[in-house]
Formats: structure tokens, C-alpha cells, sequence
């Protein structure tokens, strides 16, 4: 079954379109990636997903429930981009308050250590009006994981946090991987996408892009080689490997299989070329976001 | 219960984000200046004589109208501007949507808050009247006629107003809500007086200015129910005249009609319910 499920979403605001006929799912127990530019509208898909902005169109399943019924959303949590929580509340009174709406049975000590693993142990009778942006973050992380959720929706969870945040929030995102709660991660920063993602939907003025796993939308890997004395016998056994692009003395070959390298290398030897560096990689995502985004336009 | 739950969460906020220490501030002021005019008033002597008991009487029915109507003034700002924010101030500072995001239904949040601000009103005119009525009967002897009919309505005047309060606050900006509100009270209240003098002229048509307002915005009406509550009947009977017809803003010369008080919990009812219907659709 699909921690959510929707289908042809589509919302207009006055004479903009935000999002103009999207479709998608998330299992349980996966963690997808939601990409795109700033304005394609992620952030209402979002929020039509929760039942916050009502869609002109389209249907969406939450854990199995139409979205228009609450109950729909008594196993989500969710930390929205725009974060804020009562500031005259103390931190536990936040999370003590959002248990109680969810209808959740959580234990004093579950809700502490909610508070512990975003690292607000020492600060959970403070005032939230007292808190930094980084901080209110990190509550709202806490207030999204404090009710036992089946399904944690995070919109740009690390916008305010400093690198150890980051790498706090990557952390969480992999504990709740194995625990197999479904995610759905909306994030500026590929890296982390790229680290924690089973699939990545990629949105584009209001449309999918892309959307896949990471190795279909990556494809195979390649190799980069910076090489002197190519001769024409030598640039046919690099496109025999496969596609070639070549940029002065530096030659990609794409969707080549990494265990053939040493073969190619031994054969470029034997042809007279002079082999500077070989550097097996594979494409970033960052590059094949841009690549996605620009052969849209 | 999700809906006590927000109600208790709206008496929260207002203790915490200090609008009970400034509205007991506001009130003691009021209540010391009130305590020392009744004290003058029954000592001071006019024309080279006290008044009489009857004069006193009047003077201190109309002095009371007066502060309480200070007091429901106090009552109806406080809640409008309290009214005003809960709605449009969380939606646009970010905090409804973790709210909304809960199963819960935006209805049980709009009545919840709608309860906690009633019962916030509800509670300062009853604490605030009643040290009110302790301070006139200490330093006249005076003791309004039907004291908790009266509170309840001006209670209830205070719900009135915050439930309009509401309803913009699901249509516009936080600001804009609490002062429309506002302005809409005083407009409807002067609407009143206008009309009161019409009625004390023998004017029909302008009159009928304050009944229409009094039946698109209950407020004045309740106030004028709550006022003829407050008043001694005895001493007005003596003094007859235009005055008690409506002329004066701060005597009333009627009861509360039963239709007027089911036409009022009909429009809360309504704008409550219209305001739960706009925060249904509207997108966060």
C-alpha cells in the first residue's frame, strides 16, 4: 500500500498555474525526494497532499484515506517550509500539544527523547519565542517525528540549520528509513537528496519533470580520461566503450561498465596513447537536474 | 476534547502574551477614577444642598451606565483584537499549517478558539462588573435593578463582537480584522444613539436608524438590554421625558424583547458558522 497516493493535481492561483497535472506515490517505507527550481511548485503540491490548499483537481490517498477526511493525517507529520510554533508555549508544552491532536499515545519519555534527538533536551521548558530560526527548526523536526508517524513530510527541513544540523537531519532521515517510515523530502541541497533518496520526482513549472530512482534518471556510470597522442585506431576503441564526448584532451565515455576499464586503459597503452589520469565516476544529480531543467526551456 | 483543548489553549495565550495583566491594568484605572467620582458625587453639594436620594438615584444609574459602558468597551477591544490575529495571524505566520496539518477539523479549531475568547470576555465583565457594582453600592448605596441579566448581556455583546471578529479574521489581515471589528461596534452604537434621539423626537425615520443597525450588528441592542438592566426603573419613572424615551446614550428605555435575544443567538450562530465554512476553503 502507498503511504500517499496522487493523481493529476492541478492548482491555479488568479492567472498562474502552480501545479498543472501532477501524479505520484510514495511507498511505504520510502524515501522520496521531491526537486525542482524556486516557483515549481513543491511546496503546494505539499501542501494539496496534506489537505492545507484544496486542488482544482486531482485526488490524493494519504495512508490509505481520501485527504479530505482528517483521519487521513492522524500518522503524518510534517514540518512545513514557512516553520512556526506557538512562542509563548515552552518546547515540551509544542510537542505536549501536537501529541494531544494527533490522538497519539506517546510516553513522557518518547516526547523527551523526540526532543533529545533534535538536540533540544536542555531546552525543552524554554520559550519558543526565545529561539533562534535554526532552533524553531528543529522543534518543528521534533513536532514531524514526535507522534509515531507512518509517513514524515519535510519541506526543506535544513533551510536554517548550520552543517552539523544537516548532517543531524541526514541522520534522522536514514534512522527513519530503516524504521521503515515512508518519507517525502523536499530539499534545495541535491547532496542530501542524492544520499538518502530511493526515488526523486523532479518538478518543473508546475509539471513533472522526471521521476524515477536514482539510477534510472543517473544512468550507468562513466569515465572521464585525460589523454595525449590519440590517434584514430585510439578514438575507435573509445567509442567501441561506449559514447564518447570529447573536450580537448579530456574524453567521457558514459555507460560504461566499470569493470571494463582496465581492459580499455591496456588497449590505449598498446595504441602509443599517453594516459595522464583516469577518473571513474558517475553523473552527479546536480548535473542531471540542470540537464532535465534545461532541455525543458 | 480537541475543541476544550484549543479553547484552553486561547485562555493560555492570552494570560502568557500578558493581555490579562493589561487589561486588569486598564481596569483597576477605571474602577479607581469611577470609585472616586461616586465618592465626590455623594459629598460634593450642588446649588448649596446634597441631592436628594431620588436625584442621587438617577445620576447613579446613568454614572454606571457610564463606566459599564467603559468596561464593555475595554471587554469589546480586547477580545476583537484577540479575535483577530488567532485566525489570520496564524495563517500567516506559518503556525496553522503544523496545526491543520493534524487530524483535526479546521471547525473544532475555529469553535475551540471562539470558546476560550467567549469565555476570556465572559469572565473580565463578570470579575470587572461585578467590583463595579461593590464600588457604586459602597459609595452610594446604589444597586442595579437586575445585575446578572445585565452582565450576561454585556457578556454576551462581548461574544457578539468576537465572533464578527472572527469571521474577518478568516477574510482579511490580522490588523484589518480587529479594527473593522471595532470600527463596527462604534459605528452600530452611535447608529444607536442616533436612533434614540429619533425616538425621543417622535421621528420615525431616523429611528429606524439605530433599529436597522441594531439588527445587522447585535451589539448595541444587547448593550441597551444590558443597561435597562442596570438602571433603577423607579428613579427613571419620576423623571419621564424624552431622555428616558432614548434620547440620553446612557439610559435605556426598554427591555430586552425574547425576539431580539433569538435573533441574536441566530446571527452568532450564523457568522460563526459562515466563518468555519470560510476557513474550510480557504488555502493555508
Amino acid at each position: 500500500m502507498n503511504a500517499v497516493w496522487a493523481s493529476g493535481l492541478r492548482k491555479r492561483y488568479r492567472k498562474r498555474t502552480a501545479v498543472d497535472g501532477v501524479s505520484f506515490s510514495v511507498a511505504r517505507g520510502e524515501v522520496l525526494g521531491l526537486l525542482g527550481p524556486n516557483g515549481a511548485g513543491k511546496t503546494t503540491v505539499i501542501k494539496m497532499m496534506l489537505g492545507l490548499v484544496r486542488p482544482d483537481a486531482g485526488e490524493v490517498m494519504l495512508l490509505g484515506r481520501p485527504v479530505a477526511d482528517p483521519r487521513a493525517r492522524a500518522r503524518v507529520g510534517y514540518l512545513p517550509e514557512l516553520f512556526r510554533y506557538q512562542p509563548w508555549l515552552s518546547a515540551k508544552e509544542v510537542l505536549d500539544l501536537h501529541v494531544r491532536l494527533a490522538g497519539a499515545d506517546v510516553p513522557e519519555r518518547d516526547r523527551r527523547d523526540t526532543l533529545g534527538l533534535v538536540g533540544l533536551a536542555d531546552r525543552a521548558g524554554d520559550r519558543v519565542g526565545g529561539f533562534s530560526k535554526g532552533m524553531q527548526q528543529r522543534l518543528g523536526l521534533a513536532v514531524a517525528l514526535v507522534a509515531r508517524p507512518e509517513f514524515v513530510v519535510l519541506d526543506e527541513p535544513t533551510s536554517a540549520l548550520d552543517p552539523v544540523g544537516r548532517a543531524d537531519v541526514r541522520d534522522i532521515l536514514l534512522s527513519l528509513k530503516e524504521r521503515g517510515v515512508a518519507v517525502l523530502l523536499n530539499s534545495h541541497l541535491i547532496g542530501e537528496v542524492e544520499r538518502v533518496c530511493d526515488r526523486v520526482v523532479i518538478l518543473d513549472r508546475g509539471r513533472v519533470a522526471a521521476s524515477g530512482t536514482l539510477a534510472e534518471l543517473l544512468g550507468g556510470r562513466e569515465v572521464r580520461l585525460r589523454l595525449e597522442k590519440v590517434t584514430s585506431e585510439a578514438e575507435e576503441r573509445l567509442r567501441r566503450a561506449g559514447p564518447v564526448n570529447r573536450d580537448g584532451d579530456l574524453f567521457t565515455v558514459v555507460d560504461l561498465e566499470i569493470d571494463l576499464i582496465p581492459d580499455l586503459v591496456a588497449d590505449l597503452v598498446t595504441l602509443g596513447v599517453r594516459i595522464h589520469s583516469v577518473e571513474p565516476g558517475r553523473v552527479s544529480l546536480e548535473d542531471r537536474l540542470l540537464d532535465i531543467l534545461g532541455s525543458e526551456r | 476534547m480537541i475543541v476544550l483543548t484549543f479553547a484552553a489553549l486561547t485562555l493560555r495565550e492570552a494570560a502568557r502574551r500578558k493581555v490579562l495583566r493589561a487589561l486588569a491594568v486598564l481596569t483597576v484605572v477605571l474602577l479607581a477614577l469611577s470609585a472616586w467620582g461616586f465618592h465626590t458625587l455623594v459629598t460634593k453639594e450642588f446649588d448649596g444642598a446634597q441631592l436628594t436620594t431620588g436625584e442621587l438615584r438617577l445620576i447613579a444609574s446613568q454614572l454606571l451606565n457610564l463606566v459599564m459602558f467603559g468596561l464593555s468597551l475595554i471587554a469589546a477591544l480586547g477580545t476583537a483584537f484577540l479575535a483577530g490575529p488567532t485566525v489570520a495571524g496564524e495563517v500567516e505566520s506559518g503556525t496553522a499549517l503544523a496545526i491543520l496539518a493534524r487530524p483535526i477539523r479546521r471547525s473544532t479549531v475555529l469553535v475551540g478558539k471562539w470558546l476560550g475568547l467567549v469565555a476570556f470576555g465572559g469572565g473580565f465583565i463578570a470579575l470587572a462588573g461585578l467590583a463595579q457594582f461593590v464600588i457604586v453600592y459602597a459609595t452610594t448605596g446604589y444597586w442595579p435593578s437586575d445585575p446578572v441579566t445585565g452582565l450576561a448581556l454585556l457578556a454576551f455583546q462581548t461574544a457578539v463582537l468576537l465572533t464578527l471578529g472572527l469571521l474577518f479574521s478568516t477574510l482579511i489581515s490580522p490588523m484589518a480584522s480587529g479594527v473593522v471589528a471595532v470600527g463596527l461596534f462604534g459605528a452600530t452604537w452611535i447608529a444607536g444613539v442616533v436612533g434614540g434621539v429619533g425616538r425621543g423626537l417622535g421621528n420615525d425615520s431616523v429611528a429606524a436608524v439605530g433599529t436597522v443597525s441594531q439588527v445587522l450588528l447585535p451589539t448595541d441592542g444587547l448593550w441597551r438590554g444590558a443597561m435597562y438592566a442596570f438602571q433603577d426603573p423607579a428613579a427613571l419613572l419620576g423623571f419621564g421625558g424624552p431622555a428616558v424615551k432614548g434620547g440620553f446614550p446612557f439610559l435605556s428605555d426598554a427591555p430586552l424583547t425574547w425576539a431580539y435575544l433569538a435573533w441574536t443567538i441566530t446571527w452568532t450562530a450564523v457568522v460563526l458558522g459562515l466563518a468555519a465554512l470560510l476557513l474550510r476553503r480557504r488555502d493555508l
